[in-house]
């Protein structure tokens, strides 16, 4: 068996209509993953990044780059190695719950309550996706009742 | 100058010198073919299918070398091409297909004949455009044509609204193109060439590996002159057959499921494959943990992708075949054709032992003798074309081809009915030559309405239908593998393809014995016009030798001797 990894690859692509089929298309059409994506323009230019969070072996990997390579908007291919990667969350808590508990649990996350109305408290956290796996983990009994992720970005070092 | 998007559509054929159009009008193309009607710079062939359309445009590109050019309509026009877009795709034939769209302010809407065409095509083409704005039409189609041709070739989807093509814009196609996220690499790298050559002399036995990329970059030549300088024997897959001649000594034959004893054995034992243009198809490598397995393997493809995607690649070289090759040549001093030659004494005895032959030893015709009829009374006078099955298979095995582009076929997507349009179009560029297309009383059924283009357009193809009243791929299949249920494959109820040929036009023969297949053949090439060569086969002929499917190459089921 060979072993399937966890990897994150950005995209630099043209950003044009129906770039982004194009990519998930190519996930589909040849079996491979995607765990999560994001995609925003890069400012000031004509173009995109996509952040795509994939598994796969090393073949696999190889191929996914090289394919991605082929789709003719498609300017750059990384397969990050080392890497800064950030993911966000925003969780929605019943107003009953406790506020200072959830506001104490957040910062340890890197993140706070953003938002807090008659019914309801909406906290984010922004850290790299294991550590927000923690905090989703962590925050189980105050009884969330939404909890909605960004997916990851990703910057080489 | 100030034009309509129709009229930029045909500016920019001419200007690509286009000569050739296949296609079928339709309602959101209308005004681009009102444009044609109004031209003379190029012949449209009608078809009768837009499926045809584009098989005929691929047999067209295979034949010259340019671009096949199609145009359909929107909805069922294009979805009828969507066929012919995956073969071109597959086989990497360089094509631009043109079709209508229902007009911007109706797109979304589910409008009559309206269908998401580019999201379609997507997956089977190269690149394909929505074009949203006549100002973009003179550029787009330009990248259409580059993209189309450059790099690995492969078929260009332009998908144009209607009331795009009624736009009036300025027109300029002397442009210079700016695709900057686009850029083939051809130039091979040249300390890995070094290392490949270097491994090339030092190997015992090495074997040339030749693909079908060989012939799209046009490198036949060049490779047959690199192939006798270093006396290195080579084989050929399905897509290469005629890079080097039949008569070649240092041919070994065609690899792969239905390949020859000694070419199967000869990749079996190799300690290096030297691959051109070649994509280790599962139906060239069979069992991949057994293949080559002993070999090291030099790679040379202008697709990246293509490289280390299921045979990992020693020496893989990212170019143009022809480049790669001819860098290669400046080095292949190094290499003494001599140190090879107990390896080509191997090979010998391997063709001795299991030599590619068929028994005549039936009361019928066997499908193999007509093969290789054709080949010594036409031989490289014809260019042949073939469908999808047996006949394929024996066409492949048993024709002597002797040059490039004297083959099309469907090898990569194995599209019945791929056969007689193709003919057409392979007709229509290279006229001189005799166009046969060999097929099977299955396939020939998948694309009948061409008998129609054939005899309006005066391209007289002549299709010697090898009738063995099967289905007879599947049959074999089942015979050997579904303890002889022959489910759904036996056509004993057919047409009849004499009267068929004749409704439309056309002349047929029906033939039982060899003097009547030679009387038939020399009659319609003579004539010189569209046929139907219905010949009598023996119905349970199989293709061998074989691998089965998921097999390895060094285990294949093979002829059984007969006593003499």
């Amino acid at each position: 068996m060979e072993i399937k990894e966890r990897r994150v690859i950005s995209v630099i692509v043209i950003n044009e209509a129906s770039v982004l089929s194009r990519v998930t298309d190519l996930f589909s059409g040849r079996g491979y993953n995607i765990t999560s994506l994001t995609v925003a323009p890069i400012p000031e230019s004509k173009y995109s990044r996509l952040t795509i969070v994939t598994s796969g072996s090393v073949r696999v990997m190889e191929q996914i780059t090289k394919q991605l390579h082929k789709l003719i908007p498609v300017l750059r291919v990384y397969e990050h190695a080392d890497l800064v990667e950030k993911e966000m969350a925003l969780v929605k808590f019943p107003i009953t719950e406790n506020i200072t508990d959830i506001n104490t649990l957040c910062e340890a996350y890197n993140g706070k309550i953003v938002n807090v109305g008659e019914n309801v408290i909406i906290a984010m956290v922004a850290d790299e996706p294991k550590r927000v796996d923690n905090y989703l983990k962590a925050i189980k009994r105050y009884n969330p009742k939404e909890i909605v992720r960004s997916g990851a970005v990703a910057l080489e070092r | 100058m100030q034009i309509s998007g129709a009229q930029m559509v045909v500016e920019a054929l001419i200007a690509e010198g286009v000569d050739t159009v296949f296609g079928y009008p339709g309602g959101a193309i209308m005004n681009v073919y009102d444009e044609i009607y109004k031209q003379d710079k190029f012949h449209h062939i009608l078809n009768r299918h837009e499926q045809a359309s584009v098989h005929a445009a691929e047999g067209y590109a295979k034949a010259s070398g340019k671009v096949g050019v199609a145009m359909i309509t929107s909805g069922p026009g294009f979805t009828n091409a969507v066929t012919g877009m995956a073969d071109a795709y597959m086989d990497s034939i360089p094509l631009v297909v043109i079709s209508g769209q229902v007009p911007m302010s109706l797109i979304g809407t589910d409008a009559f004949q309206e269908i998401d065409a580019v999201g379609i095509s997507r997956s089977c083409t190269k690149h394909n455009y929505l074009v949203t704005d006549a100002k973009d039409l003179p550029r787009i189609l330009k990248e259409a044509f580059y993209i189309a041709s450059s790099g690995r070739p492969g078929p260009v989807h332009v998908d144009i609204p209607k009331d795009v093509t009624a736009q009036i814009e300025e027109f300029n196609y002397d442009i210079e193109l700016d695709l900057e996220t686009y850029k083939p690499h051809t130039k091979g790298n040249p300390r890995q060439i070094k290392k490949a050559m270097e491994a090339i002399s030092k190997a015992k036995r090495p074997l040339f590996y030749l693909g079908g990329g060989v012939i799209n970059a046009n490198a036949s030549e060049v490779v047959r002159e690199f192939v006798h300088k270093t006396g290195i024997p080579a084989v050929e897959t399905f897509m290469a057959r005629g890079v080097l001649s039949f008569d070649d000594d240092l041919l070994v034959g065609m690899l792969g499921m239905h390949g020859s004893y000694a070419s199967n054995m000869a990749m079996s034992e190799t300690d290096l494959v030297i691959g051109l243009g070649a994509r280790f198809d599962d139906r060239v490598t069979g069992k991949l943990s057994e293949f080559a397995k002993n070999a090291e393997v030099i790679h040379v493809d202008i697709d990246p992708a293509s490289i280390s995607k299921l045979v990992n690649a020693n020496y893989p070289i990212v170019g143009d075949v022809k480049s790669v090759v001819e860098d290669m040549l400046e080095h292949s001093s190094k290499v003494n054709p001599n140190r090879y030659e107990p390896w080509r004494e191997t090979i010998k005895n391997f063709n001795e032992l299991h030599p590619l032959t068929f028994h005549e030893d039936s009361e019928r015709l066997k499908p193999q003798w007509v093969i290789k009829r054709v080949g010594e009374l036409l031989g490289d006078d014809a260019n042949i074309s073939t469908d999808v099955g047996q006949h394929q298979m024996w066409t492949a095995q048993f024709y002597p081809f002797s040059r490039p582009r004297q083959f099309m076929s469907s090898g990569g997507l194995g599209t019945m009915g791929y056969g007689f349009p193709a003919a057409l179009g392979v007709k229509a560029a290279s006229p001189d030559k005799v166009s046969i297309n060999f097929t099977g009383d299955g396939s020939i059924l998948m694309n009948i309405q061409e008998l129609m283009t054939a005899v309006e357009k005066k391209l007289p193809v002549i299709n010697i239908i090898l009738n063995n009243n099967f289905l007879g791929m599947v049959r074999q299949w089942q015979t050997l593998f579904y303890d002889k249920r022959h489910s759904e494959t036996d056509l004993s109820v057919q047409p009849d393809f004499v009267k068929l040929a004749q409704a439309f036009g056309g002349i047929g023969y029906r033939v039982h014995t060899k003097e009547e297949f030679d009387a038939a053949l020399k009659d319609a090439v003579e004539r010189n016009v569209v046929a139907f060569i219905e010949v009598i086969v023996e119905r349970m002929e199989n293709v061998m030798p074989m691998v089965p499917a998921g097999g390895s190459l060094f285990n294949m089921m093979l002829l059984e001797k007969k006593e003499k």
